[in-house]
């Protein structure tokens, strides 16, 4: 099993106080966000634990309602003064996010982390024209004059290659292309130069050529200022190209968790094969019937007992305990798997059936 | 020496691929859909309406698909509307079982929506919420004043446990299935009147990819079944290249370039199918490491003003970089034909030609023979392997084994 990455390169990145490359970054312990409703409590993140270390890209991948988003968005605090009960802890540059105050929060959002989304037009007014979006969120962070902030405006929209940057700084978001309103709203997460990105779902609305140009626009920036970045998405294409390492939730929890290469080229959680063997592919020689994993996700409300894989999975049985016991996630391990498989068989099965049909 | 004995071993018709010599469904000629646009001034402007479709031709086989891949906004919808003249075409012909139908109305219109269906992409939006699946499905019935023989419900429930849902849920409402079952609502809804053709628009592309794969193996398997024929409408390239027989690139209502699935992704000639196919990320982070993409300069061109010339010049790499200032001319000035470069292999490119880094590095047969093996399935046919695509790239290396 390799445990180096090849995406990830550390020169040239510009170093920040405090936290240096390699150093834990964030650090999410035991998350749970819970939502009460009518029909019973939501646990739309349950368990959920990781670290991210300076510089580096985690991936998220799950179907949708697997909590991504949610999760996410606690980590931006934007559940804060909402029925959402969240416990746990959300470690930033060794601060828990969850303790802080209103107004300390409010500070860290756009100066520590910054988010992109995959609607531009949730994050920009439609009122206002993109120049005055972000000279605002600039000037939050910055007690600078106006005309400072548009300054760095303009040279935040000329890095995120949108064209002739001065005149289009007094556009309004509708003039701009959906490609563009992605690039601009870039432009407004790095604007503060915030030590980590969360980016969720950033390309999905976008087509492939365009999602290409803003992939790339995203790693060079990200060497050039060294923030870490969380992508979350349902594209397995865009967690190879992007990710240092991969979380893989089902059902609200953490399910498989290590660097890309070992997620990719030797996985372990049932689901994860499930995943990577449903897609069907295009740089392989055609199969005749593409493989789906059966069923439905769960519902968020009743999950399965034990594994909430079970009804989906191939490999569930009475006598692993899959039906009744609810499998582990000792995030303490490089490699952890939540499922009942015994190791060496799990990897008997990857080696035996899995890998030869991937 | 003429010999015609007994022994003689028919040859294949030239034409390779799946549609050799099939009966010819759907005929479209230079079918043209320009929207009018009500602009802001007194007077309707109608010198420069949104080319939506601007003259694209295919034929369609019986039992084919032909996959029509392209940007949002492309003219794909548009395309595959006008094709069932679910809205009027500008220009053009549509030719049924070889019989012009081109602007039929009245019955015969409605004869025809009983031989040609669409499924439609968003499993939320095109289903009414205040019916039951049952009276979705058996809309058509209903709407045609069709009487099914043994009656409109034990039809419907057919349908639905044809198309993998529980018969028993006739009564409920569309808010009470997931995105996939109301996939399959709408796939059962379009089967209603066993139509010949299918137009299906993006029919997966709001599904996860495990529900993905569901839906994709249901489509192929009914078409199987009652030999339909689909046009399939998708910005997907992976699944466009899994579910198809022949694929359309489109760009700003023209097609790019047309071609038998194998040979389009094996060898594109357009360089607009260059930038396509290598801008898909791979699941493949080794793979990724490695790959040179080509990347599109600028947005999209309206399709109110496309450029002049080939309507890909604004954007093209190989107008950017490899070409004359002569032949950039020729780029601006003229407007390249759709020609047959190679067998069923259309290109509308003054200059075609093979692309200058890998746009997809194809696994080589014999990867692909190990992983059949342990699938159980050990000849080429099983894994779909048309003969006409097993031509390993001799000069490719096979992938290191790290
Ligand atoms: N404010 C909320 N109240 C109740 N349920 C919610 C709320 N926000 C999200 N959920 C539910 O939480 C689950 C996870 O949602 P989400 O994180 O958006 O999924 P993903 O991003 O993985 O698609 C879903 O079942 C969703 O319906
Ligand atoms: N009813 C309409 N009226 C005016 N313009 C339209 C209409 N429908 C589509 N268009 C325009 O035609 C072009 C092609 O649209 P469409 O066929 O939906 O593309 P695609 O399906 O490839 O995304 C777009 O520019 C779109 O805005
Ligand atoms: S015709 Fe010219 S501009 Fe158009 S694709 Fe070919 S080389 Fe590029
Ligand atoms: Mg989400
Ligand atoms: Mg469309």
């Amino acid at each position: 099993m390799t445990t180096t990455s090849t995406t990830s390169d550390d020169t040239g990145r510009r170093v920040r106080a405090k936290v240096t490359v390699g150093e834990d970054l964030l650090s999410v312990e035991h998350l749970r966000v819970h939502f009460p409703t009518e029909d019973g409590i939501v646990k739309a993140v349950d368990d959920l634990t990781f670290e991210l270390k300076q510089g580096r890209t985690l991936g998220i991948v799950g179907e949708s309602g697997s909590g991504k988003s949610v999760a996410s968005q606690a980590i931006m605090g934007l559940h804060r003064g909402t029925r959402a009960k969240v416990s746990g802890a959300i470690r930033f540059a060794g601060v828990d996010l969850l303790q802080v105050s209103d107004e300390e929060l409010r500070r860290r959002r756009g100066e520590d982390i910054a988010m992109v989304f995959q609607d531009p037009l949730s994050a920009l007014h439609p009122y206002y024209t993109i120049g005055n979006q972000l000279a605002e969120a600039y000037r939050v962070h910055h007690k600078v004059s106006k005309t400072a902030a548009r300054a760095r405006v303009i040279e935040m929209l000329d890095r995120v290659g949108i064209p002739s940057p001065k005149s289009r700084i007094d556009n309004y978001p509708h003039e701009f292309s959906g490609g563009m309103r992605q690039r601009a709203m870039i432009a407004m997460a790095l604007i503060n130069d915030p030590r980590l990105i969360i980016a969720d779902e950033p390309t999905t609305a976008l087509d492939v050529t365009v999602q290409a140009q803003i992939l790339e626009l995203i790693v060079d920036l990200q060497k050039e200022f060294g923030s870490s970045i969380i992508i979350i998405t349902h594209d397995l294409g865009v967690v190879a190209e992007m990710a240092d390492d991969i979380l893989v939730m089902y059902g609200g929890k953490a399910v498989e968790r290590s660097d890309a290469d070992t997620i990719f080229y030797s996985p372990q959680h049932p689901y994860a094969w499930g995943l990577l063997g449903s897609m069907p592919r295009m740089d392989r020689i055609r199969m005749e019937r593409l493989r789906p994993i059966p069923g439905n996700p769960p519902s968020l409300i009743n999950l399965p007992k034990g594994c909430a894989f079970n009804p989906r999975c191939p490999y569930a049985s009475d006598e692993l305990g899959c039906f009744t016991v609810e499998p582990d996630f000792d995030a303490t391990l490089p490699h952890p798997v939540r499922c009942l498989i015994p190791e060496g068989e799990r990897m008997a099965i990857f080696r035996e059936k899995v890998q030869p049909t991937l | 020496m003429t010999t015609t004995t007994d022994h003689v071993t028919t040859t294949a018709p030239s034409t390779s691929g799946a549609s050799g010599d099939r009966e010819v469904i759907l005929r479209v000629g230079g079918l043209v859909k320009h929207f009018p646009r009500r602009t802001k001034g007194i007077l309707p402007r109608a010198d420069d309406p949104v080319k939506a479709v601007d003259g694209i031709d295919f034929v369609l086989h019986r039992g084919e698909t032909l996959g029509i891949v392209g940007e949002s906004g492309c003219g794909k919808s548009t395309a595959g509307r006008t094709v069932l003249q679910l809205i009027k075409p500008t220009a053009g012909t549509i030719e049924y079982l070889g019989k012009d139908v081109t602007g039929v109305h009245g019955r015969q219109w409605r004869r025809l929506r009983t031989e040609m269906q669409m499924v439609f992409q968003d499993p939320y939006g095109s289903l009414n919420p205040r019916q039951t699946i049952g009276s979705i499905v058996g809309a058509p019935f209903a709407i045609q004043g069709i009487k099914p023989p043994g009656g409109v419900k034990a039809e419907v429930q057919s349908l639905l446990e044809r198309v993998g849902l529980n018969p028993e849920h006739y009564n409920r409402y569309p808010h009470e299935f997931s995105g996939g079952q109301r996939q399959r609502i709408g796939v059962a809804r379009a089967l209603a009147l066993r139509p010949s053709v299918i137009v299906c628009d993006e029919p997966v592309s709001a599904l996860d990819v495990s529900i993905q794969a569901q839906v994709v193996n249901l489509l192929e398997d009914i078409q199987n079944e009652f030999n339909l024929s689909y046009v399939f409408i998708a910005h997907d390239l992976s699944v466009v290249r899994h579910i198809s027989d022949r694929v359309a690139v489109m760009y700003l209502g023209k097609f790019m370039e047309t071609a038998d699935r194998d040979e389009l992704y094996a060898n594109p000639l357009h360089p607009y199918t260059q930038a396509l196919l290598s801008a898909v990320p791979l699941p493949d982070p080794r793979k990724e490491g490695k790959r040179r993409r080509i990347l599109l300069t600028g947005d999209l061109p309206s399709p109110i003003n496309p450029p002049s010339g080939c309507v890909f010049h604004t954007r093209c790499p190989k107008f950017r970089e490899e070409l004359s200032d002569a032949d950039k001319q020729r780029c601006i000035g003229e407007v390249p034909q759709q020609r047959e470069v190679a067998p069923m292999h259309q290109v509308a490119c003054h200059f075609p030609g093979p692309a200058t880094v890998d746009v997809v590095k194809l696994e080589s047969v014999e990867d692909m023979f190990a992983r059949a093996a342990a699938e159980g399935a050990v000849n080429a046919e099983d894994v779909g392997v048309p003969a006409a695509s097993v031509h390993p790239d001799p000069t490719a290396a096979p992938e290191p084994q790290t």
